[in-house]
């Protein structure tokens, strides 16, 4: 029999070996990580032909099929002739299958991890073939009879699975849009400013599937099976507003043609099923709803667990500031060299601030100064805060005594969106100046602005909800007593046809057409129509806010340059900066007005898709072309989860209004999918009444069992409970663990700091006792003083003078005071005094002024 | 390119490759050829030229110590400073590449180098001895003022920055 190469020998093997012969003929799949051609029992053949071959090549292209034909043809008349005799060897003994399992076991974890051992990439391929080759040969070995030609299989299926699994990685991780634009972004200015790209792109990301849902599941099946334009009342322009429903200020307000469309929830019809499907609609619509907050929820709480895994504990910050400083400041993603001139500036500054602070001793501060001035600021905000509130509730209040005006200016119909987005814009700045007066750290300085900046848009947010609510419940009262009049109407009705019909005439009145029908009003519409003009003027504010505070300053600063007085691009107005917290706050509370406003207005979500893809291309350009790297480069990596956090608080906030609605208020008579019935989720009991089996129904109604939910919600609170304590026990035990190592850091320095104290009670000692003197070596060089140089304090001068690691090596091996040679020196004056006191006070702390004495 | 993969295909890396030196890498990598590109042409690429440690990057990888790159030692290096690459693995390189003299410590005259290379000289040499008699006293742990391997490893895996900034994206 042929041996080949370099397997291993050894009668167990040749038996193995002997006994593979059979198997080979199932052939091997894939072999998971080489790159380029791949089949199966062609590579095979080539690395048998390549044993002699020299090692290191790597692509794996198929070469040589001459000579691999020929191995192939031997083999199998190989095959032939020994086929019988195998049998014979078969049996393996339990021992030897362990052991090889554990070889092949050893040899699959090599693979796995060879990528991340820091070898030189020839020893990687080698290692990698040796081992794949292992795993090949004997693998297929270790089933046992009959089994066997199944266990290949298995095993060569699985590795086609993780072939296509990576191919299909490969093939998601290309289709991530807009990679190139954002690496640009990011080598001009950083991560952290490309970190609000990611994030845009994210939600843009996550917007598309609500997207895809809404209009998938509720807005085509209307469109394609529901009843068209103009069948039903619900459905048509009212006959008063058909003359200016097509003008385009009335649909800018989204009134006219635009409040009876697909866009908003009045168009949506009551029929329990529509079209041949039998498709639920109004069921449907509901749970579309509610599953557009599962699904948010479920995105963003992932990606704040991946991001808190990758975050990693905090560390004591001012543990390793110089080191840090040092090794991990420069961001190697930057490419483009105005940006590093910025990184080289900040990294200087920064270094020297540290300085700063460590040179100079704890500033006298007035602390009764600072405090009033904190209070102070805190005040005034406080009171913007409430006038901004006051502001909002005002103008709402108007805007409703507006509604039942016709003859209203643009401004005046605008009015509320308009003070709004100023707010928006105005109040951030005074905020930032105003907080100057607290002289914070500036990292604090900006969790508290962003704090505030929350806090403002959201209570412009609730007032804006509360005013909202006013509106519906006027609505609703308006409702009943149009409810009342159509009913009298439809009786009268009645009535004419009755004594139409007993007078014998024969002659029915025509059918009333659905725009001459009395309507109620539609609260569900024209909250949509509220959200939808709030979410509009706010992409028309931020688009306006670039192209002004941007672009044209950027204009104005490089062509008036030439023709100013003082140098405009250096001084006072100079380019722009790239506002990441303004922006992603923005982005934030954008999101949740979209799902506030998505359970209304289905079209919504549509609006926010185009908005986002518009924006990305737009604010790329715009940061590329007007805008400048920061100051300080701003670190991206801490301030993830902190806005992930804030969208998740904003969702939580999003969703208690549309719940209230669902839960208590009543749907509208006429208009939505949910018309007639007395409560939203009438729908979901309907359901289960009629369309589900009898036996959910019944499940259902023990599920909804107080005697069950209040056992269920025990349990989850007690879950929690469980979880956090654990949570506590494993941060306790953190804290342990770090207080060991800076014990046992502390130690180790402080072993050498006893050391310095004994030297001085041994030197007080050796004063009564001259003959052991113990002469410390004059300093010759400054280098030596941080030096353990008085650490070995049972060695003799002598020795002393050799050379700093001597010295520590003799100390640590030898405290023997005699170890060494006779007394070399008379004993002489004591070296500079300093230095035994220098000593300790370099050893101990971390040089925090001055030693301690 | 610019994208997340983690595995490229051949035409992607190769081209980048041989786009630094045409004349020098050939096409046809089947008979794996011993072709090494010299330092001067990688720090060029837009990845590294405004990198203040690129020759020192390009030496760590390149077999002979002087910065000549085959292509195995350029995928290696790319491989290492990628996204999805362990925090170990950068661990281990970022050392290599901050020990200027390659005595496996960092010594002092190491962190000064380093800061001279982050500060383009800016600091006045009584500040440089300063920070870096203080990085030193922070990381060193074993008291020998230089800091090896673990006490490296150690003061790195702190750093909340530390594998998003050594990062290189190609």
């Amino acid at each position: 029999m042929k041996r080949q190469g370099d397997q291993p020998t050894g009668r167990e093997e040749a038996k193995l070996r002997r006994a593979m012969k059979r198997t080979a003929m199932w052939g091997r799949g894939g072999r998971g990580r080489r790159e380029g051609a791949r089949k199966g029992g062609k590579r095979r053949r080539t690395l048998r032909a390549r044993r002699g071959m020299p090692k290191g090549m790597t692509k794996g292209r198929t070469r040589g099929k001459t000579r691999g034909r020929t191995t192939t043809r031997t083999r199998r008349r190989r095959k032939r002739t020994t086929g019988k005799k195998s049998d014979k060897e078969e049996s393996l003994s339990e021992g030897e299958m362990a052991q090889l399992l554990e070889e092949v076991e050893e040899k699959k974890k090599l693979i796995a991890t060879i990528r991340n051992k820091p070898w030189r990439m020839k020893r990687r391929l080698l290692d990698l073939k040796e081992a794949q080759e292992f795993v090949d040969k004997f693998e297929g070995a270790l089933g046992k009879g009959k089994g066997r030609k199944w266990f290949a299989y298995k095993v060569m299926m699985k590795k086609k699975w993780i072939k296509f699994q990576r191919d299909f990685e490969n093939f998601r991780t290309a289709c991530i849009p807009w990679e190139r634009k954002i690496k640009d972004v990011e080598s001009h200015f950083g991560s952290s400013v490309a970190s609000y790209f990611i994030f845009l792109r994210w939600m843009y990301g996550m917007n598309l599937v609500l997207f895809g849902f809404t209009f998938g599941l509720v807005v085509i099946p209307e469109v394609l099976m529901g009843l068209p334009y103009g069948s039903i009342p619900r459905k048509t322009v009212p006959r008063a507003e058909q003359d200016t429903a097509q003008d385009y200020s009335v649909l800018m307000d989204f009134n006219g043609y635009c409040k009876y469309s697909v866009l908003f929830y009045g168009y949506y019809n009551d029929q329990r099923t529509i079209g041949l499907l039998k498709f639920r609609l109004p069921l449907s619509y509901l749970m579309v709803g509610i599953g557009t907050f599962g699904y948010s929820l479920m995105v963003v709480i992932r990606t704040m667990a991946k991001n808190a895994d990758v975050g990693g504990g905090d560390g004591d910050e001012s543990e390793f500031t110089f080191a840090w400083k040092m090794f991990t400041s420069w961001d190697y993603l930057i490419g483009n060299s105005e940006t590093a001139d910025n990184k080289y500036a900040s990294i200087t500054t920064s270094f020297k601030e540290s300085i700063v602070d460590e040179q100079e001793n704890q500033k006298d501060e007035n602390i009764h100064l600072r405090r009033f001035l904190r209070v102070l600021a805190n005040f005034f905000i406080t009171c913007s805060l409430g006038g901004s509130g006051y502001l909002i509730y005002f103008v709402v209040k108007r805007s409703q005594e507006f509604a039942n005006r016709t003859d209203l200016s643009w401004y005046e119909k605008n009015e509320l969106e308009i003070i709004m987005s100023l707010l928006g814009l105005v109040c951030p700045p005074l905020f930032e100046t105003i907080a100057e007066l607290e002289d914070y750290h500036p990292r604090i300085a900006l969790k508290w602005q962003l704090g505030r900046i929350f806090a403002l848009f959201l209570g412009n947010l609730y007032t804006f909800l509360f005013a909202l609510f006013d509106e519906v419940n006027t609505k609703v009262q308006q409702q009943k007593e149009i409810i009342t009049r159509v009913f009298i109407w439809a009786m009268k009705e009645y009535y004419a046809n009755y004594t139409l019909l007993l007078n014998g005439t024969g002659a029915t009145p025509p059918p009333m057409s659905p725009a001459d029908v009395i309507r109620g009003p539609c609260w569900e519409t024209a909250v949509g129509i509220e959200f939808v003009k709030l979410t509009v003027s706010d992409i028309q504010v931020s688009y306006l806010t670039i192209l002004i505070g941007d672009f044209a300053r950027a204009v104005i600063v490089r062509f008036l340059n030439y023709c100013w007085c003082w140098d405009l691009e250096a001084g006072f107005p100079s380019y722009g900066e790239f506002d990441i917290s303004g922006n992603v706050l923005g982005l934030v509370f954008n999101q949740g007005m979209i799902w506030m406003g998505a359970f209304y207005a289905p079209g919504l979500v549509g609006i926010n898709v185009l908005r986002l893809l518009s924006s990305m291309y737009y604010q790329c350009w715009a940061v590329m072309a007007t805008n400048v790297p920061h100051e300080r480069v701003f670190k991206a990596s801490k301030s993830n989860n902190f806005y992930m956090g804030l969208l998740l608080l904003i969702l939580f906030l999003s969703l208690l209004p549309v719940v209230y609605t669902i839960m208590t208020l009543p749907p509208s008579f006429d208009c939505g999918p949910f018309s007639g019935k007395a409560k939203m989720f009438d729908v979901i009991m309907e359901t289960i009444d009629l369309d589900l089996p009898a036996f959910l129904g019944t499940l259902f109604s023990y599920a909804a069992n107080p005697g069950l939910i209040i056992p269920a919600v025990l349990l989850m609170v007690l879950a929690i409970y469980y979880l956090n304590s654990v949570s506590e026990a494993y941060q306790n035990a953190n804290m342990e663990l770090k207080k060991k190592m800076q014990m046992a850091r502390d130690e180790e320095k402080n072993r050498r700091n006893n050391t310095d104290s004994t030297n001085q009670v041994m030197k007080d000692l050796e004063d009564l006792l001259p003959n052991r003197s113990l002469q410390p070596p004059p300093p010759p060089q400054p280098e030596k003083k941080p030096q353990p140089e008085s650490k070995p304090t049972k060695t003799k001068p002598g020795t002393a003078s050799k050379g700093v690691n001597l010295e520590r090596d003799v100390a640590l091996a030898s405290p023997n005071p005699n170890g060494r040679g006779p007394v070399s020196r008379p004993p002489g004056p004591r070296g500079p005094a300093p230095m035994p006191g220098d000593g300790p006070g370099r050893g101990r702390g971390r040089g925090r002024g001055a030693p301690p004495r | 390119m610019g994208n997340k993969q983690t595995t490229f295909t051949d035409e992607q890396l190769h081209g980048r490759y041989r786009e630094l030196a045409p004349h020098l890498v050939p096409l046809d990598y089947t008979n794996n050829p011993d072709i090494r590109v010299p330092p001067t042409l990688i720090v060029t690429m837009p990845e590294f030229k405004e990198n203040p440690f690129r020759d020192r990057i390009v030496e760590t990888f390149s077999e002979d110590g002087n910065g000549n790159l085959s292509f195995n030692d350029f995928v290696d290096m790319f491989s290492a400073l990628c996204e999805t690459s362990p925090r170990e693995l950068k661990t281990i390189y970022a050392f290599k590449i901050y020990d200027f003299n390659r005595d496996n410590f960092i010594c002092k005259e190491d962190l000064k180098k380093t800061l001279n290379k982050l500060t383009k000289g800016e600091l006045t040499p009584e500040e440089v001895t300063l920070v870096c008699n203080k990085s030193m006293e922070e990381a060193d742990l074993d008291g020998d003022s230089k800091l090896s391997f673990s006490d490296f490893e150690n003061m790195v895996s702190k750093a909340p920055d530390f594998l998003s900034n050594f990062h290189v994206r190609i």
